[in-house]
């Protein structure tokens, strides 16, 4: 029974992933917008998170209690526009808007006019420190809502990022959860090239985070890891999910040009096509 | 001042359960009656200004009003941005506290040199830049932050400072306070060297010359009305901060006079040249070795009053 309605849950996030991955395709080639690659990577996460793990609701965006998610990488905010809207915080129209005059949705995530974006960021390494009040603020005044931040990798360049991954053990914040979307590029080249992170889940660990490694992609993995925080009482959670830049267009996978180009037509309909087959 | 923001912060948080004190590991001997008297609405960040900053946003938005404090210049150019984006951008309720504006930590060397602050924390969009003029107006300016909703800078001088006024006054954030009135000259003075501007309003007034001095609490928003009166009403305005003459309290008052008609208006700031100190002193030595003593200020004057004379 248990493992039925696990598999109807999978299918279930994988069709949202592959809907948020339609959008992203979609709104950087209607807007000629950078940064698809990493809206594609964090797009599992997206669909486990706003599928069944944050208690949110699209009808009440400023309800008290709700869970906090904050998307740190600013510059993913594509995926997130696209799940929020997904999720009916606001119509799927606006999504048409995306960059436009005019329009509501900025090229980094923003939160003015925007329900269901808690927090506005585009400069890097802002997020887990806001997240880290928010899960203070909750524990101070013994709400049960619960705060998740999802960053990029090449944000843990960023010194502020650890002052924050300092702050969080010490103050035993154990309704805090930190995601790092680990596709392993940047926006000059590789992790590795640029700025070494390895070992990144042992670097939180020694600094008293409760850490998993999961892949990325595989939904139950994911689930079962969101499924599970805090992994330990008395501890933030941190998840590294190991992943792929561009994930589900085999074009732009692993591609550092992805990182800025935005698909032409031609592209687009590839793309699409990779995606309606999946 | 110090003295002055601690009291009143403590006596208001004992009826304002939103008020929550965050500091950067700075305050020994300050901040121990606010930590032992609510303890769950005190965190220390340690030395960590962004994330101090980027928490008290985060609290911010968790219906409070959090208080940052450090001293000179950690609390706001150490993280500008996370003071800009986070907290200017999201209108949180944070109010920045930094204690040692201008050379108030003279001797402690130039990155305890508060002197940029002003010019910096007023070009943010909704920040509200109080720089009170004595303990007075610190404790009052503690209670207009708080009753303020959304994000303000409160730069204090130090501990010790004698009021200048002789009882409490009428505080309203963005409305300058008058301490004398006068026809010929008016001196506008912001922050801790209100005493040197009335000491020289004094002297002015010895001489024969008319001073109007007003207590410009606050830089942003700037009492424009306050400003214009004194253009029409007298015949010259001089500023007077303990911060660079670029973008402060003179960059502030010279903006709305250049948009003004008053176009014969005599004006004068005084202030920091736009240069690092190189002198090692106190307070009181390094104001006199950049022009801010009271001599110095009334011979800086001596040409523009000749030139009122004629």
């Amino acid at each position: 029974m248990e493992q039925g309605g696990t598999a109807a849950r999978m299918v279930v996030h994988r069709a949202l992933a592959n809907r948020i991955r339609q959008h992203v395709i979609k709104m950087t080639h209607r807007a000629k917008a950078a940064h698809v690659g990493t809206s594609l990577s964090m797009a599992d996460l997206l669909a486990v998170l706003y599928g069944s793990v944050l208690r949110v609701d699209p009808a009440r965006p400023a309800w008290p209690d709700r869970d906090r998610f904050i998307l740190s990488k600013g510059h993913g905010c594509a995926g997130l526009y696209a799940v929020l809207a997904e999720r009916g915080f606001f119509p799927l129209e606006w999504l048409d808007q995306f960059y436009q005059d005019g329009s509501r949705l900025a090229g980094h995530i923003t939160h003015t006019g925007v329900p269901g974006v808690e927090v506005s960021t585009g400069a890097l390494g802002h997020g887990l420190s806001i997240g880290c009040g928010m899960a203070l603020a909750a524990k101070r005044d013994g709400r049960p809502f619960r705060v998740f931040t999802l960053l990029s990798d090449g944000e843990c360049d960023e010194g502020s990022v650890w002052e924050a991954v300092l702050f969080a053990p010490h103050h035993g914040l154990d309704n805090l959860t930190a995601i790092v979307d680990f596709n392993r590029i940047q926006s000059l080249g590789t992790v590795k090239e640029v700025l070494d992170l390895d070992p990144l889940g042992a670097k939180w660990q020694a600094f008293g985070w409760a850490v998993r490694e999961i892949d990325g992609h595989d939904l139950q993995q994911i689930e079962g890891a969101l499924a599970s925080i805090p992994f330990e009482q008395g501890r933030p959670s941190c998840i590294v999910a190991h992943s792929v830049k561009g994930k589900g267009v085999g074009f732009m996978e692993n591609k550092l040009l992805w990182h800025y180009r935005s698909p032409d037509a031609e592209e687009l309909q590839r793309a699409l096509t990779e995606l309606v087959e999946e | 001042m110090r003295t002055a923001f601690f009291r009143t912060l403590l006596e208001l948080a004992e009826h304002d359960e939103r008020i929550n004190l965050i500091v950067g590991d700075i305050g020994f001997g300050v901040v121990e009656p606010f930590a032992e008297r609510f303890p769950r609405r005190f965190l220390n960040a340690g030395v960590a200004e962004q994330n101090m900053t980027g928490i008290a946003t985060g609290l911010a938005l968790c219906n409070k009003v959090v208080f940052t404090y450090s001293i000179a210049n950690f609390p706001t150019l150490r993280c500008l941005e996370q003071i800009r984006n986070d907290v200017c951008y999201h209108n949180a309720n944070v109010k920045i506290v930094a204690v040692g504006g201008g050379f108030a930590y003279g001797s402690l060397g130039m990155t305890h040199h508060a002197t940029e602050d002003l010019a910096i924390m007023r070009a943010l969009p909704g920040m509200v830049v109080v720089a009170p003029g004595d303990p007075i107006e610190a404790e009052q300016a503690t209670r207009a932050i708080v009753a303020h909703p959304g994000p303000c800078y409160l730069r204090l001088g130090r501990a010790g400072e004698r009021p200048v006024h002789r009882s409490r006054v009428t505080f309203e954030i963005g409305k300058a306070i008058t301490l004398r009135n006068g026809d010929d000259v008016t001196l506008i003075s912001t922050g801790g060297v209100l005493r040197t501007a009335v000491l020289v309003a004094e002297r002015l007034a010895q001489e024969g010359v008319q001073t109007r001095v007003l207590s410009m609490h606050t830089v942003k928003p700037l009492d424009t009305d306050a400003v214009l009166v004194a253009a029409r009403e007298t015949r010259a305005i001089v500023t007077i901060e303990e911060h660079s003459v670029i973008g402060g309290l003179g960059g502030a008052v010279a903006e709305v006079l250049a948009e003004s008609d008053r176009e014969k208006i005599v004006f004068k700031r005084v202030g920091l040249p736009s240069v690092f100190s190189s002198h090692v002193g106190s307070q009181e030595y390094l104001r006199a070795a950049h022009g801010l003593s009271e001599d110095q200020i009334l011979k800086s004057l001596k040409p523009m009053l000749d030139l009122l004379k004629r």
